[in-house]
């Protein structure tokens, strides 16, 4: 019987035969990942069930990235009982500090996920390493808690909608706008309990950092998971990351889909997604009279090397508006390693940016910029519902580096073309 | 599983940040967590909720974070229960596993007005809607799923289990 991406690598990690979507099954997973909002409640789940040792410490990962470097007190000492836990348990993958990035831009990278695995993580964007063909979702601390104890977890297979992405791909267009068009055509509820399978020449043709930014916000349509076949692109990524000897993986043809969503993106402009939620997406050039006063550039959507070329291909030789903080977070330490290379900090300052250290601060309004009374932001990250950023009186507009750079050069939402 | 109450209502798509705002996310105690439940949709929400009222929400309640302080959060509030159009699928895993139950009724939810007096009986599959008279069905609460909730969530449950030596494939 032909099968979808999705049940496939679940197939591949459980005894229970597949023979239908909804069916419960029983996974082996591949990866446990927390981080330092998380690992404390996961592990006092973990020490409340009783259980005594993790059941492979080479197979978790905590990630001390959220509000990283810490902010207080408070924060400081989620890291504590975090880290306690891994000297405890000889945890091989605790990461904090300058050893640390964000999780779904470290751990690719890293090649600690790869093709055809199954990860669960206290995060909800784990579904991240769709991206490179991993079955990859979020759960809470407690269902991790479990998976950290026995390696295993249940789950529901879900039914897949296939998303064919077709046209001439325009110049300024990203994996970003590609996601954000697919969120507002069938809203932040249109995935619900299922898989998104993403194909067609569009995707066939797009760089892996781009499927992982568009894996990231499957989320954003309450999918379970985002998925992109193995192909050439994947298997050369991973093998430069650490993960080689990936086998191509696809649906099968004639795969059970629940629906098929069909994008054309000829001609298209960059998107933003206006407040408050992120099926609220435009074309750029339809915002007028948006003044922002703040840019974020990075993320576990958008803070790899490729995201920061593209902002600094529209911000050298130029400058930020001087009403805007533009901050930009290369999300891992080799990412910012390549900017210094290559001389992107270079152009950043020159134009003026804040360059920051890798964390998810700004992005859940943790810290190292926070939005004021009134205050609005273009942000390459992944929500933008109300007060996620700041000041429940903020506003926050989604969109791929390119718009996010141009907009604090003009100091209003703005993409490439308005500059 | 029964239960009655006040019904206070929000609206569609509503969000783990307007649950419980990141910047709060640094305890995971229920009292200071319930004190700034759904702060970040209106400042002081919380204050007005007397303990056993229940929730009546619209379509994918929960959604964004896997945040399990969201739950906690509302259960630290005083609230009792969720009545929704639809839930999120993260947060449905997580309210179950942190002892909070939900009901999930589709259409009827918008029905619900704010101070509706409700009673539920959730393995019963009803609601009654002791206001406006109307009575709402929605699929029963499986025994194992009571079960969950009943022992304050999986940890309980599972510990449970484990005392009794009742794994799976054993019968109880």
């Amino acid at each position: 019987m032909p099968q979808t991406l999705a049940q496939k690598i679940l197939q591949s990690h459980s005894d229970d035969a597949i023979t239908a979507d909804g069916q419960i099954i029983r996974c082996r997973v591949s990866l446990v990942l927390a981080n330092d909002i998380t690992a404390p409640l996961s592990i006092q789940s973990f020490n409340e069930m009783g259980a005594t040792r993790v059941f492979d410490n080479n197979k978790i990962a905590l990630l001390m990235d959220h509000f990283t470097p810490q902010k207080d007190i408070a924060s400081a000492n989620q890291v504590l009982i975090s880290r306690k836990f891994a000297k405890e348990q000889n945890i091989t993958h605790y990461y904090e500090g300058g050893n640390c990035g964000v999780e779904h831009a470290f751990l690719p990278e890293q090649g600690l996920v790869g093709p055809g695995d199954l990860v669960v993580g206290a995060d909800s964007h784990t579904c991240t390493y769709g991206g490179i063909g991993a079955f990859a979702t979020g759960m809470g601390s407690t269902d991790i808690a479990g998976a950290m104890a026995l390696g295993e977890t249940w789950l529901k297979v879900p039914p897949t909608i296939r998303v064919n992405i077709t046209g001439v791909m325009p110049k300024w267009l990203r994996g970003k706008d590609l996601m954000l068009l697919l969120i507002g055509k069938i809203g932040v509820d249109g995935g619900l309990y299922r898989a998104l399978e993403f194909g067609g020449p569009v995707i066939d043709a797009l760089p892996v950092e781009g499927r992982l930014t568009m894996a990231n916000m499957a989320i954003e349509a309450g999918a379970k998971v985002g998925l992109f076949a193995v192909d050439a692109l994947t298997r050369d990524y991973c093998a430069e990351h650490g993960r080689p000897g990936a086998r191509a993986l696809a649906a099968d043809p004639g795969a059970p889909y629940e629906q098929a969503v069909n994008l054309d993106i000829t001609d298209q402009e960059p998107v933003v997604a206006c407040p408050h939620i992120p099926s609220n997406v435009k074309p750029v050039s339809e915002v007028k009279n948006a003044a922002i006063q703040q840019v974020i550039i990075g993320s576990c959507t958008n803070g790899r090397f490729s995201d920061m070329r593209d902002a600094a291909e529209v911000l050298r030789g130029r400058k930020v508006d001087k009403n805007v903080r533009c901050i930009v977070l290369p999300a891992t330490p080799a990412v910012w390693k390549q900017c210094l290379r290559e001389g992107l900090m270079d152009v950043f300052m020159d134009a003026g940016c804040i360059v920051g250290p890798a964390t998810c601060g700004p992005c859940l309004g943790g810290h190292m910029g926070i939005l004021g009374d009134g205050e609005r932001a273009v942000a390459t990250t992944n929500r933008n519902f109300k007060g996620r950023m700041g000041s429940l009186d903020s506003e926050v507009y989604l969109a791929s580096p390119v718009v996010a750079a141009a907009s604090a050069i003009a100091g209003h939402v703005a993409g490439p073309a308005q500059i | 599983m029964n239960h009655k109450g006040t019904a206070r209502k929000v609206g569609d798509h509503i969000d783990t940040d307007a649950i419980i705002p990141a910047r709060f996310l640094v305890t995971s105690d229920p009292k200071i967590l319930g004190e700034q439940c759904f702060s970040g949709l209106e400042p002081n929400w919380a204050q007005r909720v007397k303990t056993g009222d229940i929730l009546a929400a619209g379509r994918n309640f929960g959604c964004g974070s896997s945040r399990e302080h969201a739950p906690i959060a509302i259960l630290g509030a005083g609230l009792r229960a969720v009545v929704a159009h639809s839930f999120a699928r993260i947060f449905y895993r997580n309210a179950f596993n942190t002892g909070l139950l939900l009901l999930e009724v589709g259409d009827a939810a918008h029905s619900i007005q704010d101070g509706d007096t409700l009673e539920i009986d959730a393995t019963g599959g009803r609601i009654r809607n002791l206001t406006s008279g109307a009575e709402i069905s929605c699929p029963p609460l499986p025994d194992h799923m009571a079960g969950i909730l009943a022992a304050g969530g999986l940890v309980g449950y599972v510990g449970q289990r484990l005392k009794k030596g009742n794994r799976v494939g054993e019968t109880s």
